[in-house]
């Protein structure tokens, strides 16, 4: 990226932060394998949004476009066990897990081999076997069950910490201080990641906060807030990794404010039009600052030859392109019996 | 047995099934050092440690929610929502995540998570102390809902709930925490959820009710009696699933009943009652079904005005008379 896209990018996007090393502890290789997460990621998505458009998909989808950087750099800097809580915009967050984008896509299909048999779509998108607890519709509601799974890991000794995902609409609501007071009183091992993206539906976040520094709220519950570039893979990686270990050390929970710009609609279907053509016009310079693009100017740089960057785009397409075959001609229809099954662990009320 | 006061039964239930299992957790304003405003969890935070008898700060939503995130991932939380009426900051995470969580996850999560409300007017609390909510959550899919009466079933019933993999709220009565009786010593006794119990057998008329209003019932069909009316009295004791099997078996024998609670009769358990059973038995109906619950007003602070909004003996006494005025 040359000095002068750089400047402009800072202007719009103050928290922009340049890649120039690979944070401690992380291998090229390992950086390399976060790009493909990433790459799977923006495809998936992408993916899931023309589905969307052409009627295949039902309800309400949220792509994660342009955050990918977070939960690919949060979630790579955990350990196996951790849990993680995630929003309405959960995609990335369940791949980022490890989740298998064929039974993702069979769940945003329907289908009864759907990661969630088909009882829960897009908005709840969940891989729990891999400790992500699941995706919530209500804006906000998965804070306090992050911090309980915290309390949990504290509880059982089990060494585990629990990485809550939300939004700088999430951060709204009353949830996020109640919670974050009872995770600093007790030290407890969770990791507020806040996906700042400045809108909340069609609500900017300057027209309804005070301060629209999510990170300081912190200061007034008595644990650590960082703001931090959210486009950046290596910022957010070394950020959650210290809060980590934090966590683990018994020192308490951390916030974290990664910023990064939504640059589609609320949902695949939303056409922005509350948004006005000269702010779309003002970020559109944050293309410049793609959290994908960004990373692989890195390895690039790093000396990674173009043709293996191509080769993982390549694969990650036809991993997407396989998924949506399988849901749409290998997967079935989850049966009527279905409808009453997984209410309850034991009986069965109609 | 021993004789025990339902504050004591209940006590025991958390005291047993803590020692019982390690990720039993009791979490609430008040319930560790206090041992909650009623007494009820007297003495845990003692012998368990305040590891386990958490006291949260005032923040119904977030201590709800944490108890399901908690519960997801492995304890076995007991979450206390001080007084019934604050349910209400709580209901979020109960009807959106506590219930919904298993279906929309397709299965995968287990939810046991026990959340004691305890309800109830009479004390002169008002408005925001007193109130019977428990229809709100009958009309929740995922949900289990107990409201039990006698001191052993209120240790059974919890200890039942503790052991549960679903969400379950545990409804009892401010006023009934001094009521005595023989309870079950056995550490390994439960009352199963699910089902009612006849407490009193009776030919002319059937009683349907829980909780507070159960010994209200029992007085007035010993009344009944010696004016030579026969009811039967059956105590729910869960609410979800409701046990119509006892129900029916009773509407086959007397052809008349009426549901009795405290709480408010709009949309109160009695209005659903009714309806399942027209639906379900209509035939076996000899009189209109009636449904006798508190007035459909706040609760007010005056002592003569708050007993004339909760149903007593005379109502049901008047219910019956009514039910069998058609013979």
């Amino acid at each position: 990226m040359n000095q002068e896209t750089e400047k402009k990018i800072r202007e719009v996007f103050p928290a922009y932060t340049p890649m120039t090393e690979l944070p401690e502890g992380l291998e090229l290789e390992t950086a390399r394998e976060m790009y493909r997460k990433m790459a799977l990621i923006r495809e998936f998505d992408l993916s899931a949004k023309d589905l969307w458009r052409a009627g295949k998909i039902r309800g309400l989808c949220h792509a994660y476009y342009f955050a990918e950087a977070i939960a690919v750099g949060a979630c790579s800097a955990l350990r196996e066990g951790d849990y993680t809580t995630s929003t309405h915009r959960g995609h990335g967050h369940a791949l980022a897990r490890g989740a298998d984008p064929g039974r993702m896509m069979a769940e945003l299909f329907g289908k009864a081999e759907g990661c969630n048999k088909g009882k829960g779509g897009s908005m709840h998108i969940a891989d729990v076997d891999s400790g992500m607890l699941g995706a919530t519709g209500i804006v906000g509601s998965g804070i306090a069950p992050a911090t309980g799974a915290a309390l949990s890991a504290k509880l059982q000794k089990n060494g585990r910490v629990s990485l809550c995902f939300f939004g700088d609409g999430g951060s709204n609501q009353g949830l996020f201080y109640e919670s974050m007071n009872m995770a600093a009183a007790w030290k407890l091992p969770v990791i507020f990641l806040c996906e700042c993206n400045d809108w909340a539906i069609g609500t900017d976040i300057r027209r309804v906060t005070g301060d629209p520094v999510i990170a300081h709220r912190a200061l007034g519950f008595g644990l650590p807030g960082i703001r931090i570039d959210g486009f950046n893979v290596f910022a957010v990686y070394a950020a959650v990794a210290e809060a980590a270990r934090r966590a683990r050390a018994g020192e308490g929970p951390t916030l974290i404010e990664a910023k990064y710009m939504r640059m589609l609609g609320h949902h695949v279907g939303d056409d922005q039009f509350y948004r006005t053509k000269e702010e779309l016009e003002r970020i559109s310079v944050l293309y410049e600052a793609d959290p994908l693009l960004r990373l692989r100017e890195f390895l690039l740089n790093a000396g990674l030859p173009p043709q293996t960057l191509d080769e993982i785009d390549r694969e990650e397409k036809a991993r997407v392109a396989e998924a949506v075959r399988y849901a749409s001609e290998d997967c079935h229809e989850p049966s009527p019996e279905e409808l009453y099954t997984d209410i309850f662990s034991d009986i069965i009320v109609e | 047995m021993s004789r025990k006061t339902v504050r004591e039964a209940l006590n025991a239930a958390l005291d047993e099934e803590m020692r019982r299992d390690e990720h039993v957790i009791v979490m609430g304003c008040d319930v560790g050092l206090k041992g909650n405003p009623f007494g009820v969890t007297l003495g845990l935070a003692k012998k368990y440690g305040l590891d386990r008898v958490i006291d949260t700060p005032i923040s119904e939503p977030a201590f709800t929610g944490m108890g399901v995130g908690a519960a997801a991932t492995g304890m076995r939380p007991v979450v206390e929502i001080m007084f019934c009426d604050w349910v209400t900051l709580a209901s979020d995470q109960i009807i959106n995540m506590a219930a919904k969580m298993r279906y929309m996850f397709g299965g995968k999560v287990e939810m046991p998570l026990v959340i004691r409300v305890p309800m109830g007017a009479g004390g002169g609390q008002a408005a925001q102390h007193s109130q019977s909510l428990e229809a709100w959550f009958n009309h929740i899919p995922g949900l289990k809902i107990v409201a039990p009466y006698y001191p052993a079933d209120c240790k059974g019933l919890l200890k039942a709930a503790i052991r549960d993999d679903n969400p379950v709220l545990f409804f009892e009565n401010k006023r009934c925490y001094s009521v005595k009786d023989e309870v079950p010593d056995d550490e390994d006794w439960i009352t199963p959820i699910g089902k009612a119990r006849v407490v009193r057998e009776g030919s002319q008329v059937t009683l349907v009710t829980y909780s507070s209003m159960v010994k209200v019932c029992l007085d007035a069909a010993q009344e009944l009696a010696d004016e030579g009316i026969s009811c039967e009295v059956i105590d729910l004791r869960t609410l979800l699933p409701l046990d119509y099997e006892t129900v029916i078996a009773s509407l086959e024998k007397t052809g008349r009943i009426a549901v009795v609670h405290e709480a408010a009769t709009r949309g109160g358990m009695g209005s659903d009652i009714v309806a399942e059973l027209c639906e379900r038995a209509f035939d076996l109906l000899d009189a209109p079904p009636l449904r006798v619950g508190a007035l459909n007003v706040p609760l007010p602070y005056n002592e003569s005005m708050e007993a004339a909004v909760l149903p007593d003996k005379e109502n049901v006494k008047e219910a019956v008379y009514r039910l069998l005025s058609n013979d």
